[in-house]
């Protein structure tokens, strides 16, 4: 099989500058995706770059190598994608390996995505104690828990910026099991952190739709959640509070 | 407010920390990664417990019998007693967490697993360990925000802090950082299995080290049954991993065969007619090594599941179908899949009694990692429903102990660059060589020898050599065949020598090995 030169944007830690290293890779046998290759070049014992060079170990985060994690979010070739489900089949001659843009870097691949979990903390999306879930909306509750907080809609979305108002998908789609299963007076409350966290920041460029490595149906999944948001507000409007 | 720490963000550590917070306690979470990474959101299945929603007049204790039966009479019947019987509350409160089982006209419905006559299997189409926990996550996100649960996630286990057999607290290492903490207080494990012994031949994540099992039993825990390894019968290899064909397959209808003289044999139908496709996993990964080694079949084994209707795929596995599509490049609805059997569960971690406790006062263990309720062999669905009691039981035992906590207390920063671990690859290989399907005295032997060569570099894969070697002398005490432990030399099965667990423990710097009795409870 052809050799590839794996080219990866390296830190050594979150305040160390950044360069880039590259190595050689020949893939072994079909199926093989970028995670192999760092599996790879993390198991290499003295591993050296493409000049001879010693290099240190390659710091990226990995666990289910099968697409349900959102661990191995990474930037390949300019594209954010899971290394896990980049196939090497699909790219010749160079990979090129960055971390997300969005998030700080901690090391090498590794940025952190803690802003995320604080961001749904900031919303509050939790069921309110006493709440009996409504399960009549299944499949959108069903959908809406698959969500694997990778952080690659947020890196594709026009509008997010880590320390913005605006929380994007990642947020949007978690609240929209909840919106789906509550009622009032919590069903209220997670609409006005929906509204404010949520739509009115949202330039529906739904990126964050193609990009969804879970596969989740995210436009029509905002689309019911937008829905049902809006409706309440038309009904307060009304009613003139 | 008195906080404990809890080590490992799944299904066990989400469900410790939640019901200590539901108890008014609080707990540090300390993961190396977030909840959302965890090995708990692989699960596809499903969940067992009793509520007999398909009226075949289901019982707890037919569940309790079918976890005994399917442990080969290995597992404490007190605490599957314990289990069984808070199964159905289980499930009903995940159900009130807002956890979307899948349901038929509006009532949520069971489905059939292995080993288990009703229809017990409570499940989220085929991505039930997912769903589970973004419901437990969401919930324990409501007591983070109070500051019940604080989060130290990309935290790193780097040692136990144990004084004259007692726990008194843990060492961690922040990934991202290389700053060191001590943290003081009680522990409660929920690490997960010991996949790092055995990289790249597991269903399960990279993220189970297996390096806390390796912590306790350095520090002095018992590690229990370490020989009872589940090799999952069908998997599919694919780069970097063992691909899960979760059981629910079989459970809607899937048939394994072989070929025999040119035409399928579905073996399991033939062999044992009443459960055929759906016996315990320890029992097909043998038939399916056997029949394999015959001269009349040509292999691989095929999972067949070309007869499953359009709506049980829409319904039921949507998710495994994509999933076998997209890494297999066959669709399973249109020709048969090959599979093998693969390394998914490890029964054996670290020993606790049926409140949770290890031998180490102060230190608790639950989920995978702990030793508890699977026996010689864990049924389907009796993983999640064993992480979740597994971890509240943890919980409400650790809150009747007196004990203070302090502020996590900075050590430091660790500058040591990582560096890949010089023995781990031939660990794994002489681990899986000794350590098949199939066992005997003599490669066990030859792979402890070749254990005994191996030159660990530094303190950590010392460590993991001791758990390698504890696994391996373990498998060599127990004298007899029985569930995941199948001895050529030893093809019997021996209730007067052997229906006990399992001990490896350190006695200065020697690994020793006992056996005790079944349900002996911590002396703390």
């Amino acid at each position: 099989m052809v050799t590839l030169e794996i080219k990866i944007l390296r830190r050594e830690s979150r305040d160390a500058a950044p360069f880039w290293q590259s190595f050689f890779y020949t893939p072994q046998g079909d199926g093989e995706t970028v995670a192999t290759v760092l599996t790879w070049l993390c198991e290499t014992p003295d591993l050296r770059d493409i000049d001879g060079n010693p290099a240190a170990l390659i710091r990226w985060e990995h666990s289910c190598l099968q697409k349900k994690c959102g661990a191995c979010a990474m930037v390949i070739n300019g594209t954010p994608r899971l290394a896990c489900h980049a196939r090497l089949s699909e790219y010749k001659d160079v990979i090129s390996l960055e971390p997300l843009r969005k998030f700080p870097v901690a090391a090498d691949l590794i940025v952190d995505r803690s802003a995320m979990l604080d961001q749904l903390r900031s919303m509050a999306l939790w069921l309110r104690e006493d709440q009996v879930p409504i399960m009549d909306r299944f499949e959108d509750a069903y959908d809406s828990s698959r969500c694997l907080q990778c952080g690659l809609c947020l890196e594709v979305c026009p509008n997010f910026r880590v320390d913005g108002a605006f929380f994007g998908a990642s947020a949007a789609i978690p609240a929209g099991r909840l919106l789906s299963e509550s009622d009032n007076p919590r069903k209220t409350e997670l609409a006005k952190a929906y509204r404010q966290y949520v739509y009115e920041g949202c330039g529906r460029s739904l990126a964050c739709h193609d990009v969804c490595p879970a596969g989740i149906d995210v436009e029509r999944l905002m689309a019911k959640s937008n829905g049902a948001v809006l409706w309440r507000l038309f009904q307060r409007k009304k009613k003139g509070d | 407010m008195i906080r404990y720490n809890i080590v490992g963000a799944g299904l066990a550590g989400l469900s410790a920390a939640i019901a200590l917070a539901e108890q008014g306690a609080a707990s540090n979470l300390i993961s190396a990664q977030p909840s959302e990474r965890a090995q708990s959101v692989l699960a596809e299945g499903g969940i067992n417990g009793c509520l007999d929603l398909m009226g075949e007049g289901d019982t707890v204790e037919a569940h309790y019998a079918d976890t005994l039966r399917g442990g080969c009479d290995l597992a404490d019947p007190a605490a599957v007693r314990s289990m069984t019987e808070a199964a159905p509350g289980i499930l009903r409160w995940l159900s009130a967490l807002g956890v979307p089982f899948s349901r038929e006209n509006g009532q949520m419905i069971q489905r059939s697993f292995g080993g288990q006559k009703k229809k017990r299997t409570a499940y989220a189409k085929s991505s039930t360990g997912k769903i589970l926990m973004t419901a437990l996550i969401d919930e324990a996100r409501k007591y983070e925000v109070r500051g019940q649960i604080r989060r130290f996630p990309h935290h790193i286990l780097t040692d136990l802090t144990v004084e004259n057999g007692v726990c008194k607290g843990l060492t961690v290492r922040d990934d991202y950082t290389g700053q060191l903490w001590r943290f003081s207080g009680p522990v409660i494990l929920c690490t997960g299995g010991m996949n790092g012994l055995l990289p790249g031949m597991t269903t399960g994540t990279t993220a189970n080290t297996g390096d806390a099992a390796a912590i306790a039993l350095n520090r002095g825990a018992e590690l229990a049954n370490l020989e009872f390894i589940q090799y999952h019968p069908t998997t599919v290899a694919i780069p970097g991993k063992r691909l899960l064909v979760s059981e629910a397959a079989r459970g809607e209808g899937g048939r394994l065969f072989i070929s025999r003289d040119g035409k399928p044999w579905y073996f399991m139908e033939e062999l044992y007619p009443e459960l055929g496709n759906l016996m315990p996993r320890d029992v097909i990964s043998r038939e399916m090594v056997r029949v394999s080694c015959r001269e009349d079949c040509e292999g691989p084994v095929h999972l067949d599941l070309t007869g499953l209707s359009a709506p049980v795929w829409r319904n039921r596995l949507p998710d495994l179908r994509k999933e076998l599509i997209q890494y297999l490049a066959l669709d399973p609805a249109a020709s048969p899949i090959p599979v093998s059997p693969g390394i998914h569960f490890f029964m054996g971690g670290i020993r606790v009694d049926r409140s949770h406790k290890t031998n180490l006062k102060g230190l608790w263990a639950a989920g995978e990692c702990a030793c508890q309720y699977h026996g010689a062999n864990r049924l389907g669905g009796n993983s999640m429903l064993g992480a979740i009691y597994g971890g509240q039981t943890a919980a409400h035992s650790a809150m009747s102990l007196p004990c203070s906590a302090g502020e996590p207390e900075p050590l430091g920063v660790s500058n040591a660059a990582p560096s890949p671990s010089h023995i781990q690859p031939e660990l794994c290989r002489l681990l899986s060589d000794g350590l098949g399907i199939f066992r005997d005295r003599d490669g066990m032997d030859a792979a402890l020898n070749k254990l005994c060569q191996l030159a660990p570099a530094s303190e950590a894969e010392q460590r993991q050599l001791l758990l390698g070697k504890s696994m391996i002398l373990s498998a060599i005490a127990r004298e007899e065949s029985r569930g995941a432990h199948t001895r050529r030399d030893f093809p019997d099965r021996d209730d007067s020598r052997f229906q006990k667990s399992t001990v490896a423990r350190m006695h200065e710097d020697q690994i020793s090995i006992t056996f005790r009795s079944l349900g002996e409870e911590a002396s703390w």
